[in-house]
Order: C-alpha cells, then structure tokens, then sequence
C-alpha cells in the first residue's frame, strides 16, 4: 500500500541505483499497449527507468513516442500491460482503483498542459481543494508564495493569466508536500517569457524542498535546467543523459 | 442521406438517456392530454348517442296527481314534442336473503305506447305484459348486485301492500345512468332499486286511475327549456306540483356532466404542466449541446453551410425528441383513454360505449407537444445558427466568477466561509452562477411534488368531508322517508320498533327560493331546537342553532340566491296549500355537501299552517337488534325509503377506493416520470460541463464518492429547494383544481394532512435519488487521461 511506501521511505531502507541514489520510482520491462479497434499500438515496449529522489528529470520526445503514457502510469493513472512499476518499495502494477486514488492523493503532484483549474474557486481555494484531503500539507497561502502569487490569492482563475493559472497549479500540486511531482507539458499553452517563470517555480519547489520532479516536454532547451535527460523514440527509450551543470530556468529560452 | 442528418441520427443515439428524459416527459403530456381528450369525447358522445337513440326526455314534472287530460294541454305548450305522464312512486323492496331495506325507485312503463320517452334498453328477458299486476322489469346493476335472474322474485310495499313481484326483465334507462338515490351521495346498488311496471297495475296500487305524478318531455329543436318550465309550472302548480326542471337538473344527467366538465378542466391544467416542463428540457439539453458543438457548428459555417441549414439540423434533433415522446403518447394515451373510458362506463350504467377518438385529440395532443418543445428550444436554436464561425471556434470565454454573490466576501475565510470545504464552495458558486437554471431545475422537481400532492389530496379532502358528513353530523343510524307528512302520532310508533334507542322527527318542506331573477328549488328542513341526532353541522363540524324564525342557510344557497344575512327572500312552498312567503335570511352556515336550508320545526309549521308533523324520521338503533330492527321497518307501510349511515359510509369509501385510485396511481407515475426526467437531465448536463473539472480531481487525488458529492450536492440543494417549493406549489394547485371542481352538490374542502405532504416528499426524493444514482454511475467512467491533454 501506498502508506506502507511512505514508511518504507522514512526507514530508508528503499532501494538504492547503482550509482548510490535513492529511487523514487522505478520501472522494469514496462509495456502499453493499446487497442484502438483493430490496430495494436505499442506506445511502451519494455522501459528500465529509475526516477531519483529529488532530481529534477526531462523527458523529452516527440508526440507519440509513449512519455505521456509512462507519465500516466507513474503517477497511478493508468496500469501497465506487462512489466512492473515499483514506488519504493511498492509495486503500483497490479494495484486497484482504490489504492491508485489513495497513491496519486497522498504521494503524487500532478501539473497539466491545461492547468485544469476549477474555475469557480480562487488560488487560495484551488489550493485548499488539495490540503484539505492531504496528510501533513502546506498552508495554501505559503504554496502560493513560493511560486510568486502571495499577493493575488483571492483571484478567480478567469482573473488571472495563463501564466499564473499554470503557476497556481503548480502551487496546487505542491501544496499536499508530494513524494514526486509529474508535469505533463506545464509550458506548452505557454509563451517562452511566461514559461520560464514557471518553470523557475518548478525549479524552486525541486531545489528548496526536494521535490522529486518528473516534466515532459518537447522543448529541447528546456532539458538544460534537468539533472537527467530522458530521450524518447518510438516506445523506447534512446538515449539517457547527466547534465553536469543544471542551467537555470531564468536563463532559458525558445 | 445527408451528413448533417447522419449526425442527428448519432447525436440522437449518444445522448439517449437524455432524448428518452425528455421523450417520456412530452410522452407523459401528450398521454394525459389525449386520456382526458378521448375519455372526454367517448363520454360525450356515449351520452349524446345513448340519449338520442333512447329518447332521453329534456324536461321533468312531478305533480302530486295530474288527471291524464292534462297531457293534451301540456302537448300543446310551443316547443314540446313529445309528452309523456307516468307513475313515479318510491316504495321499500325486499329481496330474500338480503336484510336491510332497500329503497324502490318504481317507474311506470306504458305497454300500449311504443314511442315512449326514456326508452329501456332491455338487457334480458322483456318488458312486462299489459296488466300482469305481477311482473317487474329491474335496473341492471341492482339485478348484478343481487344476483337477480328473470324468474327470481322480489316483494315491494306498494302503497301499504306487499306485493310480491316477478323479474321479467333486466333493463337500463337514460334517466338512471348515474342511479343515485334521494339523499345519499353514491350510486348504492344494492340498497337503491329502478322497478319498472305496468301503468295500470301502479295506477291501480297508488290510487291514481286516469291520472299521472310524473310527466316528461322531449322539446322541438331550438326551444328555449325555461319557457316551457315556466308554462308546465303554471299548469300543474293546482295539482301539487313541485316543480319542473330542465335535462341539465336531472340528477343522473347532472352528475354525467358535471364528471365531463371536471375532465375537462383537468385537462386543460395537467398537460399544460408537463408540456412546460417538457420545454424547459427541451431548451436545457439543448444549450448545453450546442455549447459542447460550438466548434463543430463554425467548422460547418466555415464549410458553407448556411445559418437556415444550422438551425435547421438542431431543430430537428429537438423534433426528433418530441415525436418519439408524441409516438409514445399515442399510444398510451389511446390505452389509458380507453381505459378510464370504460372505468366510466361501469361507474356510469350505459349499456353500450362509443370509443373512437377522432384525430382531433392525437392531432392536437401532437401539435401542441411539439410546439412547446420546439418554443423551448428556439432560443438556443436561434444561438447556435447565429453564432459567427470564427467565435464558433473559438471556445466559449471560460465561465467567470467574479466576486458576486458567494464570492470571496460572502465566503470569507476567516468569517462565514470557514465552515465551507473547497467542494461545497464549488457546489455553491455553481448555483449562485446560473442562479435562474438552478431555480427552473428546482421548479421542475417542485412541480412534479406538487402534482403528487395534488393527486394524493384527494384522498384527504374527501376522507375529511366524509367524516364531517358521516360521523360528526350524523348520530343516527337510519333515516326514513314517510309517504307524506304524517302527525307525531305516526311518528310516536317507531320507538316500539324492536332495538330502537331514539327517535327524532323532522319536517322537510319542498320550496322554491326567488330572490329576484334568481331561483332555486329546494327542500327546507323543519328541526326542532332540541334536535340531537341529526341537528344542523357546519362543514367545521359544530352544531348551529337554527333560529326561532327565519332561514338559517347553507352559504352555497345564499351564493346561489344572491342573498346575505338580514335580507328576505320569496318561499313558494310546493306542497300542501301552498302558501308563498317572504323570509328572513337570519344566518349562514358552511357545509361541503348540497344547498340545504333549514327552520326551526315551529316556524315551518306555521308557515305551512299545519299542526306538528313529519315526514322524515332519525332514528338510532341498537345494533345488536339490528335484523329484528330491519325486518320491522321493511313492513311499515308509510315508510318509502330508508338510509342506512353505515352502508352508506362503507359504500362511499369503497366507490372512492375503486375509483380515485385509479387516477391517483396515474398521476403518481407521471409525477415521477417528470421528477425522475428533470433530475436526469440536469445532473447529464451537470456531468458534461463538469466532467473536466471533475476528471482533474479524480487526478489529483479525490475519491469517487468525493467527486460524487460535488456532482450530486448541487442536485441535492436543488431539490432541497424544490420540497417546500413542491409543498406551496402543490397547496395552489390543490386549492386552483378544487376551487375549479366546486358545484352546487359539493364542495370538496381543501385538506392536505401531514402525510400527504410527507408522502409526495418521499416519492419526489426517491425519485431524485434514483435518477442521481443513474447519472453518477458514469462518474466511474471519467476518462482522467483525456484531460490532461485536451482543453475544453
């Protein structure tokens, strides 16, 4: 369970890389498969991957090369067809509906392209919508304020930019203090100059509180500011590469 | 086929849960109106055919006793074309095995003459043989109730005698469609009999050779009924007449088409309701629709297609919806019409049943539907073909919340707004945003409550005016109707009557009332002050004191008379020496039931110049005694009728139980169809606007049953708005359909106990939970992927 992985973190007992990090999440001949009608689509064919703790991992590629769908099924959206998923210690393959629920509430942050902010609730409330169900969260107005929106909490989304709407998602993802945070596209609805200051609060939440951090994109600068760089091609995974020196977001640009 | 038309038949087919909502709703309109339509036009024309073809008469004279000459007279009044005298008496019958008495309607029929007025539809064996003393012709439903076949014998009390009587015949009349007996409120088929027999033989038994007491007429078309009432009320006053009446008077007549005109006015209100209901759906599910298309809709303009072709494919779509919902209602509405039809024409005895709905009622039922629908819809219809393509592809500006009602102030975080969770916020905000589609969605279900209140009513209203009838008026346990006035002497006998525990006399006096152009025929009861089993009651169940002098009036009659207390009014008795006085009206009292008044014993008798009389007598008897009781009464002879409290008690609950439950289970499915549909509708449209939202918290971590209650918790406040909405909507519809109902005979009360509001509720809600239960099974297959991908 889930909750059993929590402690299973706090013993420190979880498994370790072979280069000596601790492993957040970890896959093991991970497979998807599809079936749309009669047409089989491979969208994973057999991924090895450890997300560490608190690095910040890219995952670049090109539509339809399966990162989403790997995204999905870390973060407890979507099952595998073969291979395994482990949080920890805690194989996510075979969970149920429920124990997903339990795993993405208490463990996962989610960012989406789209923010999916609920339009009849303000920042402050957005956030509350998470800590109010979370174990040991944040307070919302503290969320906010460290992705530079401390003084617009009372604002309806439909008040604020796309900018600050995704900024406010990324307040709502972290708020809860998750074990990893999974961002899917958080620039893509975004123009360079807004991004880059999303993407310094993800850059912030990953560096000050060590937030495991998992971002899909297929903005080839953006990998500079990652501590790994995840390709992708067709299902599989091409080519895994160490910055040396992560960039800063605020010195990115495309 | 078209494309556009593909799309309708697939959009169709997608949004079925929410085209059957609607369908059954216009289906449950168009069923109810084409029931009552048809039911309404079968009645109408069974009546008209049956009275057509059996000569039923147009006006009505009894007379105490009229010598036959005076048939040529009346014959020669303009405008009458057939006279017809006969020998009307009322006797107590007997038939073996059966112990309480039995009041006899006894008619003559004239063997000699075949053209004769209120023809006998004769069902079994004949009519009876010219001057065969012995012979009877009975009333079907009697015949039914007793089992009576032809050769069976009856013994019936004429003018004293007892004579016993052969059934020849088994029949039905015009005249005795609805066959009700003087003073009981229900046709009572085992204790009222119609006995038809010779005119000879009864002229012979009640004294009347060459003469008649009872005389009808048919008129030449175009006659004016009142001139020749008039004209027969001057020629027969000097022979003890009491009055004559049109056709639309006649008892059983009268309850025929008061029971046509209260269809009718159903009718007109029930259907009304679901076909605004049915708009509203209509309308809603549309929107949202063309909401959900706006891309597609500009994709289409930018293709070519003109706004004409754009209005059109939706306005279709609504079409589609109504017609499956006109197609339904057809057809269920042909089987409930029939079914209530025949209903009718068991409760009313006619021995055949015309029913062929003429398309007028499908047509219009159809139109009508359709039309609502499509007015429903037009609005968003008219939206959607206006839409610029270039807006059209655009999506719509996200829904804005500003700072309104239930913004950031109302629900501060510090203050108020602390006791809201994130989730209810999201509830509140929604309804505070479409506040006026939140309130229609409430009416919506309001209304369906109302209607079950409305239909469950009934049952209150009536159980309560029986109660205050039968229970709380009445202490006596039968009253018996004397021949004629007779002295206390007569009266004094019937305390020896085996078991009988008191007896109290009263004097009934036949009176017309004029006040003006206004009058009205009528019986005033003389009662005497110390009257304790059957004094006078007000429809709150307290005894009134009938003043020394003067009328103490039931407020209908006063209505009726155009009078008030203090005023006077003409009394033209139509008895005795018939003496013509003016009266005061000294006060008004309420009751449900006719348009009695009443004197004190005393005042009657000096107004009729007679010494103290009766010819009405309560009695109370001790149960125990009760056969001994019956079979003494059976052989007095000045009795011609008695009532018995509790059989008529029995009966009226029973007629009601067999009756009204029909109709109230009707209305009971239809009110959930309708609450059922609306709550449907507004929780799919809910689900479609929300889906996104609520796929994004199914993401970040809420439960199913956490998202659930934000679905469902708008639905559930707006039903929680919608009970006493129901409540009070259901009070006004009561009191509109029961002040719309109110006659001359009866006025039902408007009486809604605490269950019955408790009841509607419970059925309202399941309702509700049901169909919410339905829709949040679909939260179950939100596709939370979907929406990380895609923006609205």
């Amino acid at each position: 369970m889930p909750t059993n992985a929590a402690t299973a973190k706090e013993r420190g007992d979880a498994g370790r890389s072979d280069t000596g990090h601790r492993v957040t999440l970890r896959t093991e001949a991970l497979t998807k498969v599809y079936h749309t009608g009669e047409v089989e689509v491979h969208a994973l064919r057999g991924i090895d991957l450890e997300l560490y703790e608190s690095e910040l991992m890219v995952l670049l590629g090109p539509s339809g090369s399966g990162k989403s769908t790997l995204l999905n099924i870390l973060g407890g959206l979507d099952t595998p067809t073969s291979g395994r998923v482990f949080f920890y210690d805690t194989d996510l393959s075979h969970m149920g509906e429920a124990a997903l629920t339990r795993y993405r509430r208490e463990h996962v942050g989610f960012v989406f392209q789209f923010y999916n902010l609920v339009p009849s609730l303000t920042a402050y409330e957005n956030v509350a919508l998470v800590t109010e169900i979370a174990r040991a969260p944040m307070d919302p107005a503290e969320a906010l304020k460290t992705v530079g929106l401390g003084e617009r909490l009372d604002h309806f989304p439909a008040q604020l930019s796309g900018g600050e709407q995704q900024r406010v998602a990324i307040a709502r993802a972290l708020a809860k203090n998750p074990d990893v945070l999974l961002c899917d596209e958080p620039t893509g609805a975004l123009d360079s100059e807004t991004g880059v200051l999303v993407l310094e609060a993800l850059e912030s939440a990953n560096r000050e509180l060590g937030t495991t951090t998992a971002l899909i994109t297929h903005n080839v600068p953006i990998a500079d500011m990652a501590d790994r760089v995840i390709r992708f091609g067709d299902g599989n995974i091409v080519d895994v590469a160490v910055n040396e020196t992560r960039r800063d977001a605020k010195d990115l640009s495309w | 086929m078209h494309p556009l038309d593909r799309k309708l038949i697939r959009d169709l087919w997608r949004l079925r849960g929410q085209v059957a909502a609607i369908s059954m709703v216009v289906a449950s309109g168009v069923a109810v109106l084409i029931m009552f339509l048809s039911a309404l036009e079968a009645l109408e024309d069974t009546a008209a055919a049956y009275y057509e073809r059996y000569r039923f008469a147009e006006v009505f004279a009894s007379v105490k006793r009229a010598p036959e000459h005076m048939r040529t007279q009346i014959a020669a009044i303009p405008g009458v074309q057939w006279v017809e005298t006969r020998v009307v008496k009322f006797a107590t019958v007997d038939v073996a095995g059966f112990e309480e008495p039995i009041m006899g309607n006894i008619v003559s029929i004239d063997p000699h003459n075949a053209s004769n007025l209120n023809r006998l539809v004769i069902r079994a064996g004949r009519r009876v043989t010219p001057k065969k003393p012995n012979e009877v012709v009975i009333n079907e439903p009697f015949a039914e109730a007793h089992k009576l076949k032809l050769g069976d014998r009856l013994a019936v009390l004429l003018n004293g005698k007892r004579r016993s009587l052969t059934v020849v015949g088994i029949a039905l009349s015009p005249e005795f469609v609805y066959a009700i007996g003087p003073g009981t409120l229900m046709p009572d088929k085992k204790r009222y009999a119609i006995l038809w027999m010779d005119r000879d033989v009864l002229e012979a038994a009640f004294n009347l050779d060459g003469a008649f007491n009872d005389v009808a007429l048919t008129l030449v078309r175009g006659t004016d009924p009142q001139s020749v009432i008039d004209r027969l009320d001057t020629m027969l006053a000097r022979y003890g007449g009491i009055g004559a009446f049109a056709r639309k008077d006649q008892i059983s007549n009268w309850f025929l088409m008061n029971e046509i005109k209260q269809l009718r006015s159903m009718s007109n209100v029930l259907p009304t309701v679901f076909l605004a209901v049915a708009a509203f759906l209509a309308n809603m599910v549309l929107a949202r629709l063309i909401a959900v298309e706006r891309g597609e809709i500009g994709l289409l303009k930018a293709f070519g297609y003109s706004s004409w072709a754009i209005g059109m494919h939706y306005a279709k779509l609504v079409l589609a919806m109504a017609l499956i919902g006109v197609l339904i209602g057809w057809g269920v509405g042909y089987a409930l019409g029939h079914t209530i039809t025949r209903t009718y024409a068991d409760f009313f005895n006619f021995p055949f049943l015309v029913y062929r709905p003429s398309p007028l009622p499908f047509a219009v039922a159809a139109l009508v539907s359709i039309g609502a629908t499509l007015a429903g819809a037009a609005g968003a219809v008219r939206g959607a073909a206006k839409l610029p393509p270039a807006e059209a592809m655009r999506p719509p500006a996200p829904p804005s919340y500003h700072d309104g009602f239930l913004g950031r102030k109302h629900l501060d975080h510090a203050g108020l707004g602390r006791w809201f969770d994130q989730p209810t916020r999201i509830i509140l905000r929604q309804i505070a945003r479409w506040p006026g589609r939140a309130f229609l969605t409430s009416l919506g279900v309001g209304v369906s409550i109302a209607l079950l209140i409305t239909s469950l009513q009934w049952l209150d209203a009536i159980d309560h005016m029986a109660r205050v009838y039968f229970n709380q008026s009445q202490h006596q346990d039968v009253t018996v109707v004397l021949d004629e006035a007779r002295s206390t002497r007569v009266v004094g006998g019937f305390k020896r009557l085996p078991g009988v525990l008191a007896v109290e006399p009263a004097r009934a006096v036949r009176v017309r009332f004029r006040n003006g152009h206004r009058s009205k025929r009528e019986t005033i009861f003389g009662i005497r002050p110390d009257a304790r089993l059957a004094p006078v009651y007000d429809a709150g169940g307290k005894v009134v004191a009938v003043p020394k002098n003067g009328l103490l009036m039931s407020t209908k009659l006063a209505q009726v008379l155009d009078v008030r207390p203090g005023d006077t009014v003409t009394v033209e008795v139509l008895e005795g020496r018939r003496p013509v006085r003016r009266e005061r009206v000294v006060a008004l009292f309420e009751t449900y039931i006719g348009t009695p008044a009443y004197m004190s014993a005393a005042a009657v008798y000096r107004m009729m110049r007679e010494r103290p009389v009766a010819n009405v007598v309560y009695l109370r008897a001790d149960s125990r005694q009760q056969s001994a009781f019956y079979k003494s009464l059976k052989e007095i002879p000045v009795v011609t009728g008695s009532i018995l409290r509790e059989a008529a008690r029995d009966l009226f609950d029973q007629t009601l139980a067999e009756t009204l439950w029909i109709s109230i289970s009707f209305f009971v499915t239809f009110a959930c169809i309708m609450a059922f549909g609306v709550v449907y509708n507004s929780a799919r449209i809910a689900l479609s606007e929300r889906g996104r939202e609520l796929a994004t918290l199914r993401v970040i971590g809420f439960t199913k049953l956490e998202i659930g209650y934000i679905l469902l918790g708008e639905i559930a406040i707006i039903t929680l708005v919608a009970l006493p909405l129901g409540c009070l909507l259901g009070q006004m519809l009561s009191t509109l359909i029961v002040s719309d109902m109110e006659t001359e005979l009866y006025r039902v009360p408007l009486v809604i106990k605490a269950a019955t509001f408790g009841t509607a509720l419970a059925i309202g809600l399941l309702a509700t939970v049901i169909s919410a239960a339905v829709v949040s099974r679909r939260l179950g297959r939100l596709d939370l992927i979907a929406v990380l991908k895609t923006r609205e």
